[in-house]
């Protein structure tokens, strides 16, 4: 294992990196699991009778849709779970979770495009669901905003708790209202283009969802780790400085109170 | 409870009183984005007319997201905030009571909306009931959901750019619904009014139960 080094800045024994045997056995995995996704998807499966070779796009809009929406439940899940316990814990995982679910999102808001674009005639229709796909984009793009800007950790992490606990929930009334407002406009013709799949196109949406899901895991853990991470620096940052500010208090000596952990040089700390 | 709700409602209208931003630059601004849209819309072609319902409800929102914003920035100064929270009011009643307050405002600002745009847009007004229960409904809806918001980004330096990226999503049900009343009260075929002003009270419901629940939460943060 790697040790802090003089120079880093984090004085406990932190990893340099965010891998570990199991992330590194999960992203062979995810990789395997990519290439499987390819052949099946590019090779072993049948043109659609409908739409041709275009239903090869489904096996990648498919999974990347399913994973924003784990994305975005994991988010509102942590924060529950921080709100509840105050570990710090479920804010890394609330703030991993979002931002895989922006990256998926704007997948999904693209694959969905390019799909469209022959299937439909056009890159954007203002259907139901392209519609609450899109306001959840900026749902969780102003998630993540929030999470950027508050200059104190713990104020940021009750706000950002709140908005992630009221994310699921307006996903769910905006995707019924959007619903509503399309199906009594006109009626939904587009959206209902998915015929019973089977075979060979059944195994290769399948084995999409697989590589999706182990490459979204295995995104999250690092993710989590980098948040993780970051969430000791600032606490160590903290305690460095209230060291050094109870060191001036005791007549500028520079010895730092031994309680906080510092590292051996406590003048290179404070920015 | 109802007590210390009328007292802050009471204080944030006292405050609008002497300091008049609603009356001077709330309902100007209004309404000079309904005409604004008149320049964005030729007036002669009747797009007005038929738009209309979505145009005020889109000029509701913009105004409602500065009347929220302005009622989050009075508690800004002088540490009134910790005061509040020191006081012993419950933020139950905190939160209720600065809803009421918005609501209050926003309803007058909706009347003067309702009379400019049956003078500039020519709109036909009927169906009285179902516009009035629909202008409650989303009022409440728009106050409830952006106090809880405008306390989500209290004390953020950016957050008067950060609030309508916010709320603008979330009350997008609202527009919708209320746009869809107000369209059947005012006389398009094949709309069910009073089903979309239902959304628009569970909407409301929802929000003011999220803010009864969370403005405590919010305030120690």
């Amino acid at each position: 294992m790697p040790d802090a080094t003089g120079a880093t800045p984090t004085p406990e024994a932190a990893p340099l990196h965010t891998g570990s045997r199991a992330t590194r056995a999960l992203g062979l995995a995810a990789l395997a699991a990519t290439v499987l996704w390819a052949l099946y998807g590019l090779v072993w499966s049948p043109p659609d009778v409908e739409m041709g070779d275009l239903v090869r796009l489904l096996y990648v809009h498919v999974p990347v849709a399913v994973l924003m929406y784990t994305g975005a439940g994991l988010t509102t899940f942590a924060s529950v779970m921080w709100l509840r316990g105050r570990t710090p814990g479920w804010d890394s995982l609330a703030v991993a979770s979002a931002e895989l679910g922006v990256v998926f999102g704007a997948l999904t808001l693209l694959t969905g495009s390019i799909w469209g674009k022959p299937t439909w005639n056009t890159w954007w229709t203002w259907d139901a669901r392209l519609t609450s796909t899109a306001l959840l984009e900026v749902l969780l793009i102003g998630y993540l905003a929030v999470r950027k800007v508050d200059p104190s950790p713990a104020g940021g992490s009750v706000r950002a708790s709140v908005l992630g606990l009221l994310l699921f929930p307006n996903v769910i009334i905006v995707h019924y209202s959007v619903d509503w407002w399309r199906s009594l406009h006109q009626p939904a013709t587009v959206t209902r283009l998915d015929p019973t799949i089977e075979g060979d196109m059944l195994v290769a949406l399948m084995v999409g969802l697989l590589a999706g899901g182990l490459t979204f895991g295995w995104l999250l853990l690092h993710r989590f780790r980098v948040a993780w991470l970051e969430q000791q620096v600032e606490r160590h940052d903290l305690a460095a400085a209230v060291a050094d500010r109870r060191a001036e208090g005791d007549g500028g000596t520079g010895t730092a109170s031994p309680t906080p952990a510092t590292p051996t040089e406590p003048e290179a700390q404070p920015a | 409870m109802w007590r210390d709700v009328a007292l802050v409602a009471e204080r944030d209208l006292r405050i609008e009183l002497r300091s008049r931003v609603a009356t001077n630059q709330v309902a100007p601004f209004a309404l000079l984005v309904l005409v604004l849209f008149a320049f964005a819309l030729d007036p002669d072609s009747g797009v007005l007319r038929t738009a209309t319902p979505g145009l005020y409800w889109v000029v509701v929102l913009f105004s409602g997201v500065l009347a929220v914003g302005r009622s989050g920035s009075l508690d800004d100064a002088d540490g009134i905030r910790d005061a509040l929270r020191l006081s012993g009011l419950p933020p139950a009643a905190l939160f209720l009571g600065k809803a009421l307050a918005v609501t209050a405002q926003l309803l007058v600002l909706e009347l003067v909306l309702i009379g400019a745009v049956t003078v500039l847009y020519d709109a036909p007004l009927d169906g009285f009931p179902l516009l009035a229960a629909t202008c409650v409904a989303a009022t409440l809806a728009v106050a409830a959901t952006g106090v809880l918001y405008s306390a989500l980004v209290a004390g953020l330096r950016v957050r008067d750019t950060l609030l309508p990226l916010l709320l603008l999503p979330v009350l997008a049900p609202v527009l919708i619904g209320a746009t869809r009343a107000f369209e059947a009260a005012l006389g398009a075929d094949g709309v069910d009014g009073w089903s979309w002003c239902g959304l628009v009270v569970i909407f409301a419901v929802v929000y003011i139960a999220a803010g009864y629940l969370a403005y405590g939460t919010l305030l120690e943060g």
